[in-house]
């Protein structure tokens, strides 16, 4: 990163966006018919061009999400001049290489999507934005921008949850645009906590556009701008022993684990129910469960 | 003989049905619970048996007026009022009144199921129940929760207040109520029986309470005292350390005040040295012209000799000693008789004051150590982190309205949840495609044009429509709620059945796993209480009006959902005792 010049003069609106790309090849080819990698690219790539249009001392990052891996594959900063996007598309092929060649021997044909490593990629984010906070008064204002589309791993909530947190205390949107089929609980609760916008865009075809309108805005103007807004949010979280989403579980009173069945120790904190100060009581967190009949 | 724990109080008055009235001469007996008046004659009709639930205040006579009266007040308007032989037995029966109406009002009824299980009655100490007493008096929810429930006999006292252990223990410490202040009386010349002089000047305290009685009357201490200050008004250093030399007892009063010097430094002491204050022109006291707050400065600086140092005075100091004791306000709360005791009582208040001080090692450490990480040398500071964002806790009554979306989403999602994806490709080749596709871009570039134009504006005119339909369910105001859209009372209702239902839910999952019997009957009339308010629910959302029965329903799901649950796990819980009670004929 080139070394910040004190006389530059940062307006409101200059921002550092991350952006974190999902490449989760099982979740593309599923995808293929209705929406390919290519035309996704070109929209995101030409997003991006236009975002370092908008102020010559705005930056880009751009930080790709595979499943056994995440890197980045951009930097707009890096370098004497401020790079094109399409810089990025090297990058790119060789993360897909990297990504390919970490993954098992065994096919997993026909199983399903798996989730990619969101968790990796924000937390790659937060540390790169942490690096620009520390580099002196002067920086852009950072936002993370997730254009993700694989399903929520449960494995990922506790790691996740911690990234959200950590965005929320260091005043840092995280902005969601959701191009797979279902909703992501993560980064509804993502957006909502650390006040980003969430939207799953109904046209993907029409996924520029979308960028263009809603999430281009920096933070300044969001003050004064009406975006759209989610109806509401899934609060839902996973137990911590199998990762399986619940909605009634038991919670460990000392470090507040959540677990679905009932446990001797808990393996968190490591603390003995009924014996020393932490008690399993039974939680409630939510419930969807069809009514049976009352009494 | 009045101490806190006594059970019973016995005392002498006469009943009066009227402050004129020259009453019954009776004894009158307190108990906990209720309090008898017996007269000394058997044939009068006068007899007195009430319970302390019918008392809902009293007054009394202050000390020292003609006579000493109690008067019980009950809610309907009627009265009882008791005139006692003195003050101090009125005083005594005057306390017990109030703990027992405090005990009474109170009403903490168990249920009076003595099970196995030991539950200590709570040995609730006065201020305790001063503590809560005033939590439901400010809270009216608290209050509402507390009267269905513990009154209702559904749960009891102590489990009550057990989850609310930081709600009491906050209210304990509270800020300083605001006290009177004293008179601002800077000229007056008599001595005044609040302790003004006293408080100002704590040489001439010091001086009343070593000269008066012994030396001299209280009249000759104010004459010199007076004196004195005709001697000060007329700035005469020299006259005044003539006649100090002559009459020592003047002298007291002439010389500066050493022990307000004391104080003066001791505050100085405690003024926070890391406190950024900035100067401006205004705080110049140098260079003015115009010195002692408006009054011309003497330039003749009468070098004076340094016997008559001691007797100068600065009319500054004056005023600040004076400004000081009127910000301070009352010290001593007590209404006092005569000056004597109120010169003791000051200077117990500052010996007090003196010793906590002097106590206060750990603060002077702790201040230390704030200086010295005040003043830090900046250049040799670490980079500054970056600032962070506190943490928040959020009301719980945010998340109600969320709820609503979460049943909306479960209600329409599980369709398109369920539809997973399905990815018939091997890794391998999924991998081929992507790099393809990249591969593609590289060497075609992006398409041109990036977007339709149809598409385009199909999707603003879907982002405008989102939009404008949120604003219009969600409100104009971002805070505004679908609770607020509703009729007042359905309101009401709805948030105090979601709060009634919280406090039962709370108490019924934590009474599980159910190991003793007290826990099993707690949690049967936990579910029993449940039970009632169900339909209570069902019938809100049918009586509202049509257009907000969706929303309302939408409301009231969740509760109907964690009711369901909790009965569930209930019958479940029953299902398996009554098959275990089934194996082992000797049941629990």
């Amino acid at each position: 990163m080139s070394p910040p010049v004190p006389s530059k003069i940062l307006t409101d609106d200059v921002s550092l966006l991350m952006v974190l790309i999902d490449s989760n090849p099982h979740f593309w080819s599923s995808i293929k018919p209705h929406f390919s990698f290519s035309k996704f690219l070109s929209h995101v790539l030409a997003f991006l061009n236009s975002i370092l249009l908008l102020n010559q001392l705005n930056q880009v990052v751009v930080i790709a999400t595979g499943i056994n891996s995440c890197g980045y594959v951009f930097d707009s900063s890096s370098g004497s001049v401020s790079q094109r996007a399409e810089s990025l598309l090297p990058k790119l092929e060789e993360f897909a290489e990297n990504d390919e060649s970490l993954s098992e021997r065994d096919d997993d044909s026909g199983n399903g999507v798996g989730s990619s490593l969101l968790s990796g990629s924000l937390s790659m984010a937060l540390c790169y934005i942490q690096r620009v906070f520390r580099s002196g008064p002067l920086h852009p204002q950072p936002r993370i921008i997730c254009l993700h589309g694989s399903p929520d791993g449960p494995g990922q909530y506790v790691a996740i949850m911690n990234s959200i947190f950590s965005a929320q205390r260091s005043m840092v949107p995280i902005d969601s645009c959701v191009i797979g089929i279902q909703h992501s609980a993560f980064l509804q609760q993502a957006s909502y906590i650390t006040g980003g916008v969430y939207l799953k865009p109904q046209q993907l075809d029409g996924l520029f556009q979308y960028l263009a309108t809603v999430f281009a805005t920096d933070l300044h103007s969001r003050n004064f701008l009406q975006l759209p807004k989610p109806v509401g949010v899934d609060f839902r979280a996973s137990c911590f022993c199998h990762k399986n989403t619940i909605d009634m579980g038991f919670i460990c009173s000392v470090c507040l684990s959540i677990f679905c069945k009932h446990q001797k120790k808990c393996s968190t904190c490591g603390m003995l129910p009924n014996v020393c100060r932490s008690i399993f009581g039974q939680a409630q967190t939510r419930d969807p469960s069809a009514s049976q009949q009352r009494k | 003989m009045a101490d806190k724990q006594q059970q019973v109080v016995v005392k002498r008055a006469r009943h009066k049905s009227s402050v004129k009235d020259p009453g019954t001469p009776g004894v009158l007996k307190l108990t906990k619970d209720r309090f008898t008046f017996m007269p000394n004659d058997p044939s009068s009709p006068v007899k007195h048996n009430v319970e302390f639930r019918t008392i809902k205040g009293h007054k009394f006579t202050k000390d020292g007026t003609k006579q000493a009266l109690l008067n019980l007040t009950q809610d309907q308007g009627g009265n009882y009022i008791f005139e006692f032989e003195n003050f101090p037995d009125r005083n005594v029966c005057k306390d017990f009144v109030a703990s027992a109406i405090a005990l009474s009002g109170e009403a903490g009824r168990t249920v009076p199921e003595k099970s196995a299980v030991p539950i200590q009655d709570e040995q609730l100490s006065a201020a305790e129940m001063e503590r809560r007493i005033k939590l439901l008096q400010e809270d009216s929810d608290l209050q509402k929760l507390h009267k269905q429930f513990v009154i209702g006999g559904i749960l009891s006292e102590a489990e009550f207040w057990a989850t609310r252990k930081k709600l009491l223990e906050q209210n304990y410490s509270r800020r300083p109520k605001q006290r009177v202040a004293l008179k601002n009386d800077m000229w007056s010349t008599k001595p005044l029986a609040d302790g003004q002089i006293f408080a100002e000047k704590p040489a001439v305290r010091q001086a009343y309470l070593n000269f008066v009685p012994n030396k001299m009357t209280e009249k000759e201490f104010w004459t010199k005292y007076s004196r004195a200050e005709y001697l000060h008004s007329t700035k005469n250093v020299i006259a005044a350390a003539a006649e100090a030399a002559e009459d020592e007892e003047l002298a007291v009063f002439l010389k500066q005040d050493d022990m307000l010097v004391n104080e003066a430094r001791k505050k100085i002491r405690q003024v926070d040295p890391t406190l950024d204050m900035e100067a401006d022109e205004g705080d110049d006291y140098m260079h003015l012209p115009i010195q002692d707050h408006g009054l011309p400065r003497n330039d003749n600086k009468d070098v004076l000799d340094s016997q008559y140092e001691p007797y100068r005075r600065s009319f500054s100091q004056h005023l600040n000693q004076h400004a000081a004791v009127v910000l301070q306000g009352r010290v001593i709360d007590v209404e006092l008789g005569d000056t004597r005791s109120v010169a003791e009582a000051l200077a117990r208040t500052k010996h007090a004051e003196l010793a906590k001080d002097a106590s206060d090692v750990y603060l002077d450490k702790e201040r230390l150590e704030r200086i010295s990480r005040m003043t830090e040398i900046e250049d040799l500071q670490a980079p500054r982190d970056p600032a962070v964002a506190p943490l928040s806790i959020k009301d719980p009554r945010d998340y109600f309205d969320s709820q609503q979306a979460n049943a909306f989403s479960t209600l329409g999602d599980t369709v398109s949840g369920a539809k997973q994806l399905k990815c018939s490709v091997s890794t391998r080749e999924a991998y081929c495609s992507l790099k393809e596709c990249i591969s593609e871009i590289k060497f075609q570039g992006l398409t041109e044009p990036t977007i339709n134009s149809e598409v385009a504006f199909k999707v603003l005119n879907g982002l405008a429509q989102n939009i404008s339909s949120n604003k219009y369910h969600l409100g104009r105001n971002p805070n505004e709620s679908v609770l607020d859209s509703l009729p007042k009372i359905t309101r009401e209702e709805l948030l105090l059945h979601w709060s009634s239902i919280q406090e039962l839910l709370k108490h019924f999952w934590s009474s599980y796993p159910i190991t003793t019997k007290y826990l099993l009957t707690k949690a049967t009339k936990l579910k029993d209480a449940m039970s009632q308010i169900y339909p209570k629910l069902q019938e809100i959302k049918e009586s509202v009006q049509s257009d907000l029965r969706h929303q309302v329903s939408l409301l009231v799901q969740p509760m109907l959902q964690a009711l369901d649950a909790a009965f569930a796990h209930y019958d479940a819980d029953v299902q398996n005792r009554s098959a275990r009670s089934g194996e082992r004929p000797n049941g629990f």
